[in-house]
């Protein structure tokens, strides 16, 4: 699996709207592990290719392990941060931060913006759902439906009024790397690895809310307690990859069924494996994304995993039934 | 005189506005055998949840082994007590062994894993409950018998002095439900306090030597077995005619329904 994670990084490299020759790339590569002088192709290979690589597999690994996290807590297969409507708080959070122009003491606030945006969006949808009966199959997904489209709405609403084009607002809302490298690297790694670390020290604890609540307490689970930990950690992964990408589906969904079928349920290295998956997942989306187009054009990525997680996951749902 | 393991003081609990249990008082020493009997909605569930922390107590107090429930965390109530449950679990994927695992939860610490020695009780007590066979299949593909007997594993694995069964019979055969009371029996016999609630009325006075009958969430009866499992009592308790008589291998009384004429 790691080498399989190595061997993406390195054959993602390749890839690009700007024609370059395997040699130029190696050429670059020695540069870069040599600390040599800055050329063309250097550039081009380090800071466009390989910042924009680790941002979308970053991305991909944070979306699947907070996927893997609600799937288990709310013990409910159709649960990920996109069906769940948290990617679109969080992608709310983040336009209006963007929109406002808010800084904090010289730093960008969107990555705090997304948080609170994934956090309320959660709440609403819990509160719902629990309104409604209790977190049910239904309920929750139906929360989330509203919420996304509502919040959907309101993006591109703010999106209108601080005059971006159209085409600027779709590539928010159906994900995109466009544009992005090391920087956004930057901006999202301390939220995924402080995310990241809490959801994997509690995945013992998800294992055994499995049980039910009531169980798991029996056996000494706190469970108040683990249950906000790993909301807490879950959406703050959902936050990270958001604030960076926009809103991405399915990779949450599809990634930790695929693992669980292959690997079994236990969280921690469902949670581990996920982590990578969803990480070449993304990557190789993002890698079709920039180059299906001719002529330098791109598509959302969100167009791209939606294309090919929609029917897996129709298929994945099909032998789940028969089994 | 040693600190009792339960003691039960005034206790009123139960759900919003609806207090199931009203008053019970009620002191279960180490190493005694308990059954918890009662008609239907007397409140034996209640109490067992109660016990176990997850039901909060409404007024009163409950001690286990001398320490106020309420002031217990989760994990340190979860070494003193176990609880086999009613209902099951609904986790279908989740192997046997790792589901006994999960009854070592309370003796791991926060960042360290599930140890050699946790590995080691849990297969030991699936051994105990004979389900040792099972350990690497799915938790969804048991029957109700060899779940009931992973899930008691798990129980045992959590090594607490204390253990509260709910039913743990029920979805038990004959010979099934014989071998978890023999295994609870041997339990006891090296200071296990057991507290089962049970439906079968023979069976419980056929193993426990206490006996404790709830109704309409009070206590309705407690004492030793050979005392209080009378016609007289029982008949009062279920409202309809029993007759007692004794076992004839074992001489335990044993209830005997009468049919209505």
């Amino acid at each position: 699996m790691a080498a399989a994670v190595a061997f993406s990084v390195y054959a993602a490299l390749f890839f690009g709207s700007y024609p370059l020759p395997a040699e130029a790339i190696h050429q670059a590569i020695a540069a870069m592990l040599q600390g040599q002088a800055e050329s063309q192709e250097l550039v081009i290979v380090r800071d466009i290719r390989l910042g924009r690589i680790l941002l979308s597999f970053l991305t991909g690994a944070a979306l699947a392990v907070s996927g893997g996290v609600f799937q288990g807590l709310l013990r409910n297969p159709l649960a990920d941060p996109f069906t769940l409507g948290i990617s679109s708080g969080a992608a709310c959070g983040a336009a209006l931060s963007l929109g406002l122009g808010w800084t904090l003491a010289g730093f960008s606030t969107l990555p705090l913006a997304a948080l609170g945006g994934a956090f309320a969006a959660m709440a609403l949808v819990l509160t719902m759902s629990r309104l409604a009966g209790d977190f049910s199959r239904e309920s929750l997904v139906l929360g989330g439906i509203v919420v996304s489209t509502f919040l959907g709405a309101g993006i591109a609403l703010i999106k209108s009024l601080n005059e971006e084009s159209v085409a600027a607002i779709v590539f928010w809302i159906m994900g995109s790397f466009q544009g992005r490298g090391f920087e956004h690297v930057g901006l999202m790694l301390p939220y995924m690895l402080v995310g990241g670390t809490v959801v994997l020290l509690l995945a013992r604890e998800l294992d055994i809310l499995g049980l039910g609540a009531e169980q798991a307490a029996q056996v000494g689970v706190s469970v108040g307690r683990a249950r906000i930990g790993l909301l807490v950690g879950a959406g703050m992964l959902t936050a990270a990859a958001v604030s960076v990408s926009g809103i991405i589906g399915f990779v949450g969904l599809v990634v930790p069924h695929l693992v669980r079928m292959l690997i079994g349920p236990d969280s921690r290295p469902l949670l581990l494996f996920s982590a990578l998956g969803g990480g070449i997942l993304l990557l190789w989306s993002d890698v079709l994304a920039r180059t299906i187009l001719s002529h330098g054009a791109e598509l959302p990525v969100g167009v791209v995993t939606a294309l090919f997680g929609g029917p897996f996951f129709c298929l994945i749902m099909a032998k789940g039934r028969k089994a | 005189m040693s600190v009792p393991m339960i003691e039960i003081h005034d206790l009123t609990a139960g759900y919003k506005d609806s207090p199931v249990l009203r008053d019970i008082n009620l002191t279960v020493s180490e190493g005694e055998f308990t059954g918890i009997l009662g008609p239907n909605g007397s409140g034996k569930t209640t109490l067992i949840r109660a016990l176990s922390g997850v039901l909060p107590v409404v007024s009163g107090m409950i001690r286990i082994a001398g320490h106020d429930i309420r002031g217990l965390s989760p994990k340190v109530r979860a070494r003193h007590c176990a609880t086999v449950a009613q209902k099951n679990p609904g986790l279908s994927g989740v192997r046997a062994l790792s589901l006994v695992l999960m009854g070592r939860y309370p003796h791991v610490s926060f960042l360290g894993g599930y140890s050699d020695q946790d590995h080691q009780r849990a297969q030991e007590a699936m051994k105990e409950t004979n389900s040792l066979h099972l350990r690497q299949r799915g938790a969804g593909t048991l029957s109700g018998g060899e779940l009931q007997r992973v899930i008691t594993a798990k129980a045992l694995a959590q090594d607490t002095r204390l253990l509260l069964l709910d039913e743990a019979a029920s979805n038990l055969d004959v010979a099934r439900t014989l071998d978890l009371y023999e295994l609870l029996r041997a339990r006891n016999a090296s200071n296990l306090t057991v507290l089962t609630v049970a439906h079968d009325l023979n069976l419980a006075a056929l193993y426990c030597r206490r006996l404790v009958f709830l109704k309409n969430g009070s206590v309705a009866a407690d004492g030793p077995t050979d005392e209080i499992f009378t016609s007289q009592i029982l008949s009062e308790i279920y409202e309809t005619p029993l007759a007692v008589a004794a076992h004839p291998l074992t001489g335990a009384p044993q209830a005997y329904l009468v049919p209505r004429a």
